[in-house]
């Protein structure tokens, strides 16, 4: 299934557990030390550099670009320490986060409270996914490197709804299949 | 005795972190594929194929076949050379020039807590051992920080025994779950002392994936918790399904009478480790 940026409720609403999507449109990448700076911009009221409302990050740090080419291998890194930053940025909108493996207990609760879904990219096929990354803006934090947020236009990005709105869970669901 | 070149120690490691992040060891491969035939879930095996072309991308393109570029691990084993210059040094400028020249990801940072990047990658975690031979062996593997935060060690208590070594390994992998990047190679660490053990289970990880233990318990565990491991239904990238590890390595050594110290270092699919001969 395909789908463009922002996430429309409509597209949201449509997206289940294990569904294999091809994301098109605008990003933006953020990681550990981003979260920590745009949480702290939250709690001192001072304005975010990227629109959260109706948009994707993901949790990426990827390679310095090599000259001509719009970003380096850039695949996703483990969600699960971004988890205590979640629930400021759906408060303001965020309709959905990229990573890989699972994430807290009470992360699903909260997306189905605020209405935002997590896509899993294949970790560690960072060469593979850089194909489907066409332009790479630095936005903000340039000091953080590879930790800084950039701005992706990607096509056909490949990630697996892994929480979907209603709770969803399909990491849980295919263990449980394979557990002997 | 042979004098060592510290132009050819700065090159070699240079020329080894670059092909440890570009190219997976054909054996690796092999064994990924392997296990695609007989890999149960659908998704799972669509991934195992992903990693395979990730891997040929990375290899032809000479692009970093992950974003995590690692902290850069070095196994320093020492002949009988002459050194007239700071080993540590040339190792760190090897991995300075790779990670400038090569576009490589910097990960590393001057201290834990207040988390300053240092722009090259350096320093290096370098282990030494002194070897009876004319030669020295550098290895280095670039250690991605996903399966290195899953890793645990843990000092059991020798009325634990064998069932409780293979008790932690599967409880340390259960937790770890699709946040190591599976398929994994598990290296456990028994015996010697805290310390020890977490050594002995990173070198396990730099041993040939296709090789077993010549020790009979080690060898006997490393079967039995590669089947037990499989069966827990981890799967590929943590999506379900039955590869969840590639190989399972065990290193022993002699330990104290109260103790049974059992360290588990995961490896992701990612498996980069590359050794030259000066």
């Amino acid at each position: 299934m395909k789908i463009l940026t922002p996430l429309t409720q409509d597209q949201l609403k449509s997206l289940k557990a294990g569904d294999l999507v091809y994301i098109t449109g605008t990003i933006y990448t953020a990681r550990d030390a981003a979260h920590k700076k745009m949480v702290d911009m939250i709690n001192n009221n001072q304005p975010l550099p990227i629109p959260i409302k109706d948009s994707i990050i993901y949790y990426v740090g990827p390679t310095p670009a090599k000259p001509n080419e719009p970003i380096g291998s850039c695949g996703p890194t483990t969600s699960y320490r971004m988890d205590p930053f979640l629930e400021p940025l759906l408060k303001l909108g965020l309709r959905g986060s990229i990573g890989k493996g699972a994430r807290s207990e009470n992360i699903k609760e909260l997306l189905n409270k605020y209405n935002s879904v997590y896509f899993q990219a294949i970790g560690g096929t960072a060469a593979y996914l850089s194909k489907f990354v066409k332009s790479s803006k630095l936005i903000a934090f340039p000091e953080l490197q590879s930790e800084a947020i950039r701005e992706l236009t990607v096509e056909d990005f490949p990630v697996f709804v892994t929480y979907d709105i209603y709770g969803n869970d399909l990491i849980k669901d295919e263990i449980n299949k394979y557990k002997k | 005795m042979r004098k060592l070149e510290k132009m050819k120690v700065i090159e070699s490691v240079k020329r080894l972190c670059l092909d440890a992040n570009f190219t997976l060891n054909g054996n690796i491969l092999k064994k990924i594929s392997s296990f695609k035939h007989t890999e149960e879930s659908p998704i799972g095996k669509k991934i195992l194929s992903q990693i395979e072309e990730n891997s040929s991308i990375a290899n032809t393109e000479k692009k970093p076949l992950c974003q995590d570029t690692g902290l850069v691990v070095v196994f320093l084993e020492m002949g009988k050379v002459i050194v007239d210059f700071d080993i540590y040094d040339a190792i760190n400028e090897g991995v300075r020039r790779a990670y400038k020249e090569g576009y490589l990801r910097n990960s590393t940072l001057k201290h834990p807590l207040n988390r300053e990047n240092t722009g090259d990658n350096t320093p290096a975690v370098v282990h030494t051992k002194l070897i009876n031979a004319d030669h020295i062996k550098i290895t280095v593997a670039p250690k991605g920080g996903g399966s290195e935060n899953m890793s645990r060690l843990k000092m059991l208590t020798p009325a634990e025994g064998y069932q409780g070594v293979k008790d932690f390994v599967l409880e340390t992998v259960t937790i770890a779950e699709g946040k190591t990047c599976p398929p994994i190679i598990v290296g456990v660490g028994i015996g010697g002392n805290f310390e020890k053990s977490a050594i002995l289970a990173k070198e396990a990880l730099m041993r040939d994936i296709d090789d077993s233990s010549n020790d009979e318990i080690a060898k006997k565990l490393e079967k039995e918790l590669l089947t037990e491991i499989n069966n827990i239904g981890i799967g590929p990238m943590g999506f379900g399904g039955s590869t969840t590890a590639l190989a399972v390595k065990v290193n022993t050594y002699p330990c104290h009478i109260a103790a049974l110290p059992v360290a588990v270092n995961l490896q992701c699919h990612s498996a980069r480790h590359k050794s030259v001969i000066l």
